[in-house]
């Protein structure tokens, strides 16, 4: 090439650049709008945390004792109770999904608690939504032990608390101790909108310009490949760390999010994260030239993996093993940790500082793939 | 300034600006270029030209360097292709221009790639804003240009610092000749400067204009030399009959299956015919065309040494059109549109336009791009509902029986109504069951396509990977399937090589004579001449109406050109529509 890079021609593609996206509305919703979205969904529609749950009561004891631990279950904040007398006239209302659950109180609840032994219950649960099922399970022998305690000690015999509960649980909850699901949903959907800004974005701009014929004229003037790669970088990089600041600030001020760690780890978290974005984003780009197929694919290996395997929605230890090995791949699965401690915890570095190394090598790896694939050629 | 050993001797001109020999280039199996010459010239135009698929944009990739070769010698500019793109202007076939960015951000843009500073680079914005008349459009987007303005930016964009040689990739595809004319003017001023200029085109009478032509077909150098040259090689043979007595296509037709007659065309109510080798006025006895019939010898076109270079059109009979239907004549019209208004919020697309079809017709929508022809052709198609007045199609009101309308109608556009994943077999299959015919009709009338096309060998191939002769055969297969009694066709021929073109019109003008009744749009000059009856429709509004003759006799007292070809027509008229519009403000009411 007769010339070499010149920061001339970089800072009129910067400029050239920047005005497509103030004029592009698509650019607008995708890194304004989008965090927006998200974090009204997080911080308001999806909510991990169970309420209240419709269950089925089945009395078929009329001791004392059963209509007892029936009021018990009518009476508490987890439970919204159907009774009936028989299992039968509630198996429809199980199916239809009106209620989750069947509890029933047997016919000798009432002459084993009289002879002072643990009388169980039976409870029925709707396999076809484990999590409602185990934790209907969960509380509803919770309630029948806390219940069994509470008569122990009203009728005076303390030594059967015992019998009534095995196990003394003191549960403490570190870091989100009300366990309020939005504290770790949002940090998480910072990664999301970063992932759609740096890979989604980026792929659909450089994918345009091959789509459109301007990439061609642009590579019949001095221009220089590097000096074009620079200019589509620095504007996403920026629209990127943007839109991180404008999902904290609402996170903190709207949704109360508690940010314990400090800005700057904050930031190089998110700095470093936007590099394998951008970089795949441009490989995709580059490799495809084609404004649809690389939406499709931006979409696939950097939406969906970022939601589905970074641990924002489901925690990594908890997946069948294969597609844990899978999750070592996925660089948003490096970048949830350290953002959800940042928020959560405050600076970890020995937890920040790995993660942030990890992601600077895909960084690189994306980016050496992209300079390969990106030739001043159209064959 | 470039090693002499690599050159070869020019003689007196100067070192070329880029010279090749010997190109190579196939895609997967497909021979684009097959041992290409060309010698570019500074201070010459040079043109490149061939229908589409030729292998022009491919070469001109290669000489800009954003391609590589497979074989050849190719110097571009003193050295290899791409090392000097100082010097070098390329316009690809879309402008390369940013839409979303407006005129002086573009041209900005270009001048910074350039590294084009200062005083100069103020001058040059002036100078080439000012030389493409768009001073008063800077701060328009490109985008909300019209194609005419838009290719004009593209020029200015490549022309920002003056190159050495300029490369325009089809500067006049999809462009009004008004604005093709324009643009020509334009760059072939600029060979004063001594830039080379390489202009490629699919319109082979742009090839006439230039100083030197490169005729590509399918990848081969056909001929290359003066326009001149070719047109030397048919000279004599050119005859031009009119004053006969009947109706033009069958005597055209006539003329045509037999031998001593290569091509012919129609040119209103005359007819063009290039006789074979070694044949003259006297040899047309045969046509026994009336006392009246006046023959004469007429200078050649381009496109008659074209087509002798490729050995003559094809015969004038349609196999097609001898097993079609004669559609009865029992109404006065088979077309009408009254008063046919669309409008877009405050913007009409088309005013009040108003036309009859008799059975048995060619009529031509004519105008150039945005005038509202195709706003116009949906209304009747009955893809868009007027705004005001209506229309009918086969005797079906389009306010009433719009479905009905539109069963009695074939559609074929050049661009884009195949399935190009599907193969032929399952394009066919697919409108055989859209035109809602049964089973067994449907396999009857498949059979009888497949055999007249002669698309036998081809029924399990992709319709995207057919060359493109096959694909307009296809095209015309499919809109036929159904043997309506009226044809729609949006631009059916736009850029497709000669002969393929005059097989196409071989087959319409065999299907009029059976009765069916056609309506085309078009900016092609060469398919406007078909028609019957032509309507010029510019800014919504119809500014002329009548046989191509008619057109051409007031477009020649407007102009006073003796002779005006269709295309002078067109531009005189709207010329004239502009200066009374200029002249008589007020005379239509908004």
């Amino acid at each position: 090439m007769s010339v070499g890079f010149s920061l001339r021609r970089l800072r009129a593609l910067f400029l050239k650049e920047t005005v497509q996206i103030l004029r592009d509305p698509s650019t607008f919703l995708i890194a304004f709008l989008l965090p927006l979205i998200l974090l009204i969904l997080f911080g308001y529609g999806i909510n991990l945390d169970s309420g209240k749950t419709r269950i089925g009561l089945v009395v078929q004891d009329d001791s004392q004792a059963a209509l007892s631990l029936a009021t018990t279950f009518r009476n508490n904040r987890w439970f919204d109770v159907r009774t009936a007398r028989s299992i039968e006239q509630l198996k429809p209302l199980i199916v239809n999904d009106k209620i989750r659950g069947i509890i029933v109180i047997p016919q000798d609840f009432g002459k084993k608690t009289e002879k002072g032994e643990t009388a169980p219950i039976q409870i029925i649960t709707d396999g076809s939504l484990p999590n409602t099922a185990d934790f209907i399970a969960a509380y509803a022998e919770g309630l029948r032990a806390t219940w069994a305690a509470d008569r122990a000690i009203t009728r005076g015999h303390p030594e059967l608390v015992a019998k009534a509960m095995p196990v003394q649980l003191d549960t403490r909850v570190w870091f989100n101790p009300s366990l309020t699901s939005r504290y770790f949903l949002i940090p998480g959907s910072i990664a999301i909108v970063m992932t759609m800004i740096g890979t989604l974005l980026t792929a659909l701009v450089v994918a345009r310009e091959w789509e459109r014929g301007t990439m061609e004229a642009m590579m019949a003037t001095p221009m220089q490949m590097t000096e074009f790669i620079a200019s589509k970088i620095l504007p996403y990089f920026t629209l990127g760390l943007g839109s991180m600041v404008l999902c904290t600030v609402l996170a903190v001020m709207v949704f109360g999010v508690p940010l314990r760690g400090s800005l700057f780890a904050l930031f190089l978290i998110a700095a470093t994260y936007l590099l394998p974005a951008l970089g795949l984003g441009l490989f995709i780009s580059s490799a495809t030239k084609n404004q649809f197929a690389a939406s499709q694919i931006a979409l696939m290996t950097g939406f969906l993996p970022t939601l589905l395997l970074s641990g924002f929605l489901f925690e990594i230890p908890s997946m069948p093993k294969p597609i844990q090995w899978l999750t070592v791949i996925v660089p948003a699965r490096y970048l949830v940790p350290p953002l959800q401690t940042v928020f959560a915890a405050g600076d970890i570095w020995s937890l920040i500082l790995p993660n942030v190394g990890i992601m600077l090598l895909f960084g690189i790896g994306f980016f050496l793939l992209s300079f390969l694939t990106t030739r001043r050629s159209l064959d | 300034m470039a090693p002499g050993n690599a050159l070869p001797a020019t003689g007196t001109t100067a070192v070329p600006a880029a010279i090749a020999t010997s190109v190579c280039k196939s895609f997967g199996g497909l021979r684009a270029l097959d041992k290409v010459d060309i010698s570019i010239e500074p201070g010459r135009m040079t043109g490149l030209v061939g229908p589409d698929g030729a292998g022009k944009t491919t070469l001109i990739r290669i000489l800009a360097g954003l391609m590589k070769a497979d074989a050849g010698d190719i110097h571009v500019l003193g050295g290899a292709p791409g090392d000097d793109l100082e010097n070098l202007g390329y316009m690809p076939q879309r402008f390369g221009l940013y839409e979303d960015l407006s005129v002086i951000q573009n041209l900005t843009l270009y001048a910074d790639m350039r590294r084009l500073e200062g005083a100069e680079r103020q001058e040059s914005f002036e100078r080439l804003l000012h030389f493409t008349d768009l001073t008063p459009f800077r701060d328009r987007l490109a985008g909300n240009l019209s194609g005419g303005m838009k290719q004009k930016l593209g020029l200015a964009c490549a022309l920002i610092k003056t190159p050495k040689l300029l490369l325009l990739d089809e500067p006049g595809v999809g462009v009004d000749p008004i604005s093709r004319r324009e643009l020509w003017s334009m760059v072939s001023g600029l060979t004063h400067q001594g830039i080379g200029v390489l202009w490629s085109t699919a319109y082979l009478d742009e090839a006439e204009k230039c100083d030197t032509v490169y005729l590509l077909n399918e990848g081969q150098l056909l001929y290359s030399g003066k326009p001149d040259g070719l047109n030397a090689t048919v000279e004599g043979r050119t005859l031009r009959l009119s004053g006969f007595s009947g109706r033009s296509r069958p005597l055209l037709i006539r003329a045509l299956d037999s031998d001593t007659v290569m091509d012919g065309t129609l040119q209103g109510r005359a007819i063009h015919l290039l006789m074979a080798p070694d044949k003259g006025p006297d040899d047309l006895d045969f046509l026994d065309a009336g006392q009246k019939t006046k023959i004469e010898i007429v200078p050649p076109h381009f496109e008659d040494g074209f087509i002798a270079r490729l050995g003559g059109g094809p015969k004038g009979t349609s196999e097609l059109a001898e097993r079609y239907r004669t559609v009865p004549q029992d109404r006065d019209y088979a077309i009408e549109a009254r008063k046919l208004t669309k409008r877009f919020g405050s913007f009409t697309a088309s005013d009040a336009i108003e036309f009859k079809i008799p059975p048995g017709r060619i009529f031509g929508l004519l105008g150039p791009n945005g005038a509202g022809k195709s706003t116009t052709f949906k209304m009747l198609c009955g893809l868009l509902t007027p705004t005001e007045g209506t229309g009918s199609v086969a005797g079906y009101d389009l306010m009433t029986a719009r479905a009905d309308a539109r069963a009695q109608l074939g559609y074929m556009a050049q661009k884009f109504s195949l399935y190009g994943e599907l193969s032929v077999k399952q394009n066919l299959n697919f409108f055989a069951g859209a035109y809602g015919l049964k089973t067994a009709a449907a396999r009857a009338a498949i059979a009888s396509v497949v055999e007249v096309f002669e698309l036998g060998d081809r029924l399990k191939v992709d319709a995207g990977t057919l060359p493109l002769g096959f694909k307009q055969r296809l095209a015309l297969a499919c809109a036929v399937l159904h043997q309506p009694p009226v044809l729609f066709l949006d631009e059916p021929t736009s850029g497709v090589d000669p002969v393929t073109r005059r097989e196409f019109w071989m087959h319409i003008n065999g299907l009029v004579e059976k009765g069916v009744t056609v309506l085309v749009t078009t900016h092609f000059m060469e398919e406007a001449e078909y028609c019957d009856e032509i309507t010029l429709v510019y800014r919504a509004k119809q500014i002329a109406t009548g046989t191509p003759d008619d057109l051409k006799a007031l477009s020649a007292k407007l102009s006073g050109l003796a002779d005006p070809t269709m295309e002078d027509a067109f531009i005189a008229l709207i010329n004239e529509h502009d200066r009374q519009e200029a002249e008589g403000p007020g005379s239509k009411a908004a």
